[in-house]
């Protein structure tokens, strides 16, 4: 059980059962889909801005736990931040899950809540649930038009 | 739990001797991050015996060479081994010549030579191609290529909640315009045996041809596509013991000879100019190029073993490792099978409360337990059931009771995780 509870942690659980920020924004400034062929995950994100700052994030869609404790987390990081600290977090965050030797405990402290996803590394097939939401963002800053594929 | 209860009676009516086949299978014997492995992924490629590998290696070590050209004494071994496996696949699926039997990579190849070669030839805008809605995408894709090609127009037969083909709706599709019906033997999402003998009778009433996609049903059941009566029917090495890259279309030998061929190249010929060329004889005129040699014996070697073991013994144990495999996780709260026909063999899909199937895939992975989990290349039945993705243990014959109950048991644990 030991190194199961590395990947589910009470937190993935927590949020993959209650996803915070669920549901769609009738009024958002960005959109972007975001979709794993693979496995069927589908998510929407939806951004508000306020000049450049993330006035409220939103996504709804289904996937593994995994992808949507990510988006639960990640939305909730986002909220509030500019886009140069959002840009910051993304690079912290991919850093670390793709196990980066260079990322150090700064990254670590910046990312807060989401280290409970870094548990995904072990698990070399479930990295992309994890980041699927946080490339979706990405592309909804970016105001990408194209569906965000792992693929 | 009630598997306990049953598991007795059925053990006692188990005929093979399940531990000396599984000696049989190298690969069985490791441990997967410290436990002992349960392979429940036969659907998408089962496992290989000694018998098949130590065929590959000889091969290899004592008698590599091309074949059908050299003179050499290599060569004919090597010619000769190719053409025993060949008859070995016609007694296999009882086909009338070994004409009618060609060597394939699986499958996805057999199905795209059919589409490509006969339905390309054949078939003119406005004619109808009937499939159904639990097929594989390689039963779908070429046809669907084939259409745009063509102007040909797909129909597709639907299928009810159990995951049984809709019968009735077969035979309201079929009509003058029907120029195919291509159909699998046996769902591989759904575990499903479709009556493939009314469903070739019923085509047949309107002069349509048959394939059919055996992927799932040669490792299960005995095929005899003379009885059968459809026109083709393709299969995969590597579903049936054997290697990987190995598959055979069986097509019927009146409709082989007028077909074009398929791929141009080498062997396929009888003389080439470079004005034009005269086509090789059956079934050569659809095998261009070197093929899988070794892998190509291998598969006649893996045949060899499933009948030694017998196809009806081996149906009798998977059927009975089914009905044990069913009651045993029918009782996991918050479990749903999705495809629950009555006719069907030892593929068990399901769903779990709250539980997303790629997680139930960690989980058991971690505890030595491989199944799959997706959408077993058959989207169309995930659409149909509303699910992303199920999760899907696929029994052999070399699986045991004992690891039913390790599934169980990781079952028991996904729910413990996600408490």
């Amino acid at each position: 059980m030991f190194d199961l509870r590395d990947l589910y942690q009470e937190v993935i659980v927590d949020h993959n059962r209650n996803p915070r920020n669920f549901g769609n924004m009738d009024d958002a400034d960005r959109t972007a889909e975001g979709f794993n062929p693979l496995c069927g995950d589908r998510l929407n994100l939806y951004l508000k801005l306020d000049g450049d700052r993330i006035a409220d994030v939103r996504f709804d869609g289904g996937g593994c736990a995994i992808s949507v404790a990510s988006a639960s987390l990640m939305t909730d990081a986002m909220k509030g931040k500019t886009l140069a600290e959002a840009e910051q977090l993304f690079s912290d965050f991919h850093r670390l899950i793709t196990g980066d030797q260079s990322a150090g405990l700064d990254q670590a402290e910046r990312l807060g809540k989401l280290t409970a996803l870094l548990g995904v590394k072990a698990y070399p097939t479930r990295v992309k649930c994890a980041t699927l939401c946080w490339h979706t963002l990405r592309s909804a800053l970016e105001g990408r038009e194209t569906v965000v594929s792992t693929e | 739990m009630n598997s306990e209860n049953i598991a007795p009676k059925i053990r006692a009516a188990a005929a093979p001797d399940i531990e000396a086949i599984r000696a049989d299978f190298p690969i069985l014997q490791q441990q997967v991050y410290g436990k002992p492995l349960v392979y429940l992924d036969n659907a998408a490629t089962s496992q290989k015996p000694a018998k098949v590998i130590e065929t590959l290696d000889s091969y290899y070590r004592e008698y590599n060479a091309n074949i059908h050209r050299g003179i050499h004494f290599l060569s004919e071994r090597a010619t000769s081994a190719y053409e025993d496996a060949r008859e070995k696949v016609r007694l296999f699926m009882n086909a009338a010549s070994t004409r009618e039997i060609i060597f394939v990579r699986g499958t996805t190849e057999g199905i795209n030579l059919v589409a490509q070669s006969y339905g390309r030839s054949r078939l003119q805008a406005g004619d109808e191609i009937i499939i159904s809605e639990m097929e594989h995408h390689s039963n779908i894709v070429p046809w669907q290529i084939l259409c745009k090609q063509t102007g040909a127009v797909l129909k597709v037969i639907p299928i009810n909640d159990a995951g049984e083909l809709i019968l009735e709706e077969y035979e309201r599709l079929l009509g003058p315009k029907t120029r195919l019906v291509a159909v699998g033997h046996i769902s591989n999402a759904l575990g499903t045996i479709n009556p493939v003998e009314q469903i070739i009778a019923m085509a047949h009433r309107h002069g349509a041809v048959v394939l059919i996609d055996g992927a799932q049903a040669a490792p299960h059941m005995t095929i005899d596509v003379q009885a059968l009566g459809c026109e083709f029917y393709a299969f995969s090495g590597h579903k049936l013991f054997g290697p990987t890259g190995t598959g055979v279309l069986y097509g019927r030998q009146s409709l082989l000879e007028t077909m074009p061929p398929y791929h141009g190249g080498g062997d396929m010929i009888k003389k080439v100019t470079l004005a034009e060329t005269t086509y090789n004889d059956l079934p050569y005129k659809f095998e261009a190029g070197t093929p899988h040699i070794a892998g190509v014996i291998g598969l006649g070697a893996a045949i060899d073993y499933v009948q030694g073991i017998g196809l009806h013994a081996i149906a009798a144990h998977e059927n009975e490792l089914l009905a044990y495999a069913v009651s045993a996780i029918r009782d996991i709260p918050g479990l749903k099978f999705i495809g629950t026909a009555r006719e069907r063999v030892s593929i068990v899909s399901f769903i779990m409360d709250g539980i997303h199937p790629h997680d139930i895939g960690t989980i058991l992975d971690r505890q030595g337990i491989a199944i799959r989990t997706g959408h077993h290349c058959a989207m169309p039945v995930m659409d149909h059931f509303h699910v992303p993705a199920t999760a899907r243990a696929s029994i052999a014959f070399y699986n045991t009771f004992a690891e039913i109950d390790r599934l169980v048991q990781g079952l028991e644990k996904c729910r413990e995780v996600f408490r």
